[in-house]
């Protein structure tokens, strides 16, 4: 954190209606508050469709919450957040029941609230670093579930608020519609540049249309944010493949004098075990991408998908939890993780695991398909599995399972859903001769200003950490906008 | 706007739409394929540029009414909008000059075959192609095929034009014939099959282009994938066209009917 910024912080916090709002509850009090409990729909009743999961907080559940935050001199909560919300500002705002300023301090530093709200892993960033799990070990304060009230509260109250907003500056080409993209279109859109975004899909989000599932960050959401920055003056194209239906020098001959790639992992890794081509095998992101993007689960629909009902998901991200949730909610009757680790070193976020576990998903863990096997049409009806142990500690610090020999045995299943990993997609990367791009196929930036070795292009979110998650996605785009500005401003001088 | 210039029957069951898409047009080269999505409901599926005009700022599509999606495409008059098109996707076919080259294009295969015949002629190859159909209607675009290969024979299934027989039956009288450098094979994924089968026994090099489901055509989901010499590859980006004697065709065979249960329960709600 900047001096500058620690030293507004400091500011903000001495203005009067804080230190007022500060006296107005003992810190003792404070700390006696339990943390409240976001209502959640009752598993078996939200199984059977795909409604949120979580309801959001009502208002006096929100200011109550928000009265648990003791707007601390050093608020190491923010040092959690990779954006730097002004957490104690925002919380406090609440508090106060001036829930339009609350927006306006998440929204200097976050572009898309109502989605971190969602599904950031507040458990291991602001919330892990809270002063209430740092030094009281208690609860932490509710940061996200506070951040997702105030975002919803916009939804439902400032609508048509914004006005359109004309852009004059320099033409900044962003590929690639999901948060990384977003945010760098927002923030080069307030800095008054024409951006356009450019989508090879029909649809704009990246992983949060395609892959996240409506229970858990709903379609509407999303395009909220996104007509948000249409207000901003972003322009956003379609169906546009960049490397295919046009080249980043095809785009600089139309005048477009910097890029931002946020193209993102989208490239579905597989296990390469016998039998893995049969019917009924297919990627998390073929699946989701059916179910979320296509809403193939629907009749009136054209996509179609298999409805399996014994269904194995294998992996243990937040792809994996996602799909197992899917197929639960698309009528399977066993829906099943296989992971060849142990439930605590899943990756995926624990409130998923949470809710999937109150679901009725089941877990075999510490096993590993080695093989699949078909029915006279391909139709996958088997799969093989081997138990694993845990040995030593590999290179990320986790254990590493190793196989036990002889313990194979068969489960019968319909379907299988493959959710181990995904890499970058090479389209672009491939298509800007001379780009520096690391063996794990992402792509070189300087982490200070995201441009990547070829002048004007930068570069952030998947395609740059391989799979990571939505703030961090963001943050990049921020950085990266702050770059391109800086960028911009060098060459005009 | 990808609006609809152009329509034409070339049969029944198969429809020619020329379509606005300057960009598209611009930069698809021989064996490109777009994505096409008709409507907010409609699902996504790859269509093979057939032709191009620049000037225009055109492309053309030929289209065979299998299911949901190529019949709502198929149905379009001119005037309509397309509203999702992407591309061009896929590798474009490696056009270079090898001396004799023998195409053979079943059915609406003949449509992406008609790129590439003339590709290769113009780069100085012998032409020679075999188009092969159940019937006489079947067999589209003979005018265009003929313009630009040096030797045309037609096969039908029921002898209702050019000769009776199979596929491989007129391929086989060409390569007992002349010296063959390269064989182009693009049809239903059974006929490739067979016409690997063929050209592997007379080891001839050959190109197949694969038509597997696709979703997004991008290398995002693996919805395309095949096993080709052992290995995984996506036909959307790795392809669409392999070295056939690599190809498992038994396995696209099988991959093609993955969604035949759920296509036949879209296709009665239509
Ligand atoms: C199922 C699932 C669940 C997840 N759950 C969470 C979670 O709970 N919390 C969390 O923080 N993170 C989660 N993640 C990770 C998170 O979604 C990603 O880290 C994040 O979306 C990355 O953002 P991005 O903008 O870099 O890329 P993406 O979101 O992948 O967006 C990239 C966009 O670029 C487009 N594109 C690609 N190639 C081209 C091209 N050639 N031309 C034009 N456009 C192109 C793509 O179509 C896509 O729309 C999850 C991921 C998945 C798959
Ligand atoms: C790279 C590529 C290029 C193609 N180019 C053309 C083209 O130029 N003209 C053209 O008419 N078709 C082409 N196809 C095939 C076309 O995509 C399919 O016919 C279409 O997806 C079927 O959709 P549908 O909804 O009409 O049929 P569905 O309802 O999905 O299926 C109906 C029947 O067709 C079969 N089927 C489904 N998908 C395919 C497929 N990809 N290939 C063959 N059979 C299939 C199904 O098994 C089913 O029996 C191409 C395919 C690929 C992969
Ligand atoms: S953006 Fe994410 S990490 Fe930052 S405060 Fe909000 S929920 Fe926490
Ligand atoms: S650390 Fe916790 S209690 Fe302190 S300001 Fe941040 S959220 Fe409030
Ligand atoms: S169609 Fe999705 S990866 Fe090829």
């Amino acid at each position: 954190m900047s001096d500058l910024m620690s030293n507004n912080i400091k500011q903000d916090r001495e203005e009067e209606w804080r230190i007022d709002l500060r006296k107005s509850i003992k810190a003792k009090d404070r700390t006696a508050l339990e943390r409240i409990r976001m209502p959640e729909v009752e598993p078996n009743i939200r199984v059977k469709s795909h409604i949120e999961v979580n309801m959001g907080l009502s208002p006096e559940q929100a200011i109550a919450e928000a009265g648990r935050c003791l707007d601390c001199v050093n608020p190491t909560c923010m040092e959690g957040c990779p954006v730097g919300v002004n957490i104690p500002k925002f919380i406090k705002y609440i508090e106060a029941g001036l829930l339009a300023e609350a927006a306006n301090t998440l929204n200097q530093t976050n572009m898309l609230p109502a989605v971190c709200g969602r599904v950031c892993p507040q458990e291991i960033q602001c919330e892990a670093n809270c002063f209430y799990t740092l030094k009281l070990h208690k609860p932490a304060v509710g940061i996200g579930n506070l951040e997702r009230y105030v975002a919803d509260w916009c939804l439902n109250n400032q609508e048509n608020i914004a006005e359109n907003k004309i852009v004059t500056g320099p033409k900044v080409a962003v590929i690639g519609g999901g948060p990384a993209g977003l945010t760098a279109a927002g923030d080069l859109a307030r800095l008054n540049y024409q951006v356009t975004i450019f989508e090879a899909l029909h649809d704009f989000g990246g992983v949060l249309k395609y892959g996240i599932p409506e229970f858990r960050l709903p379609n509407n959401i999303v395009n909220f944010e996104i007509e948000k920055l249409k207000k901003e003056g972003v322009k956003f194209v379609k169906n546009f493949v960049v490397g295919k239906t046009a080249t980043l020098e095809d785009l600089r001959e139309e005048g477009f004098q910097a890029f931002f790639i946020g193209s993102g992992a989208g490239l579905p890794r597989f296990m390469n075990i016998p039998g893995e081509n049969y019917n009924g095998i297919l990627s998390s992101n073929e699946y989701l991408t059916r179910v979320n993007l296509m809403n193939a689960s629907n009749p009136e629909f054209d996509t179609p998908v298999d409805m399996g009902k014994n269904v194995a998901v294998i992996g243990g991200g937040n792809t994996a939890m996602d799909s197992v949730r899917t197929a639960k909610r698309l009528g399977a009757e066993r829906a099943i993780i296989i992971y060849r680790r142990s439930i605590d070193e899943m990756p995926a976020r624990k409130e998923e695991i949470h809710h999937a576990i109150e679901e009725g998903i089941e877990f075999i863990t510490l096993t590993n398909p080695i093989e699949y096997f078909a029915d006279s049409h391909g139709n996958v009806n088997k799969v093989r599995v081997q138990k694993m142990e845990l040995g030593e500690p590999d290179s990320s610090g986790r254990r590493k399972p190793v196989p036990i020999n002889g313990s194979e045995y068969d489960i019968a299943i319909d379907q299988v859903i493959v959710s181990v990993g995904v890499s970058p997609n090479p389209i672009v990367p491939k298509s800007i001769q001379n780009l520096a791009i690391s063996k794990w196929q992402t792509i070189e930036v300087n982490p200070e200003t995201m441009q990547s070795n070829i002048e004007g292009v930068f570069a952030g979110g998947d395609i740059v950490r391989g799979g990571a998650t939505v703030i961090l996605a963001m943050g990049d785009g921020r950085k990266a906008a702050a770059g391109i500005h800086q960028y911009l401003q060098d060459r005009a001088n | 706007m990808n609006k609809i210039v152009e329509k034409e029957y070339l049969s029944d069951k198969v429809v020619k739409l020329v379509i606005h898409a300057p960009l598209i047009a611009q930069k698809r080269k021989a064996g490109h394929f777009v994505i096409v999505k008709i409507g907010e409901k409609g699902e996504r599926i790859p269509l093979t540029i057939s032709s191009a005009d620049t000037e225009k700022g055109t492309i053309t599509l030929i289209i065979q009414k299998v299911g949901v999606t190529s019949h709502k495409v198929a149905n379009l008059e001119v005037g309509d909008i397309i509203s999702d098109i992407s591309g061009p996707l896929g590798q474009p076919t490696a056009i270079k000059k090898v001396g004799t080259v023998l195409c053979a294009g079943g059915g609406v295969g003949i449509a992406p075959l008609n790129p590439i015949v003339e590709a290769m002629k113009k780069a100085g190859n012998k032409v020679i192609t075999v188009l092969a159909a159940r019937s006489k209607d079947l067999i589209i675009l003979e005018d265009s095929i003929r313009k630009y290969s040096d030797e045309v024979i037609i096969m039908t299934d029921d002898g209702s034009y050019g000769k009776k027989g199979l596929v491989t039956e007129g391929m086989e009288e060409i390569i007992n014939r002349e010296k063959i450098d390269l064989a182009i094979t693009i049809g239903p994924a059974i006929m490739m099959k067979y016409t690997s089968l063929l050209t592997k026994k007379y080891n001839i090099h050959t190109l197949a282009s694969l038509n597997s489901i696709m979703v997004d055509g991008t290398g995002m989901c693996g919805a395309c994938r095949v096993t080709v010499g052992g290995e995984t590859r996506f036909v959307c980006v790795d392809g669409p066209e392999f070295d056939a004697h690599e190809v498992d065709f038994d396995e696209l065979l099988l991959r093609l009917k993955a969604y035949n249960p759920a296509t036949e329960k879209n296709t009665k709600n239509n």
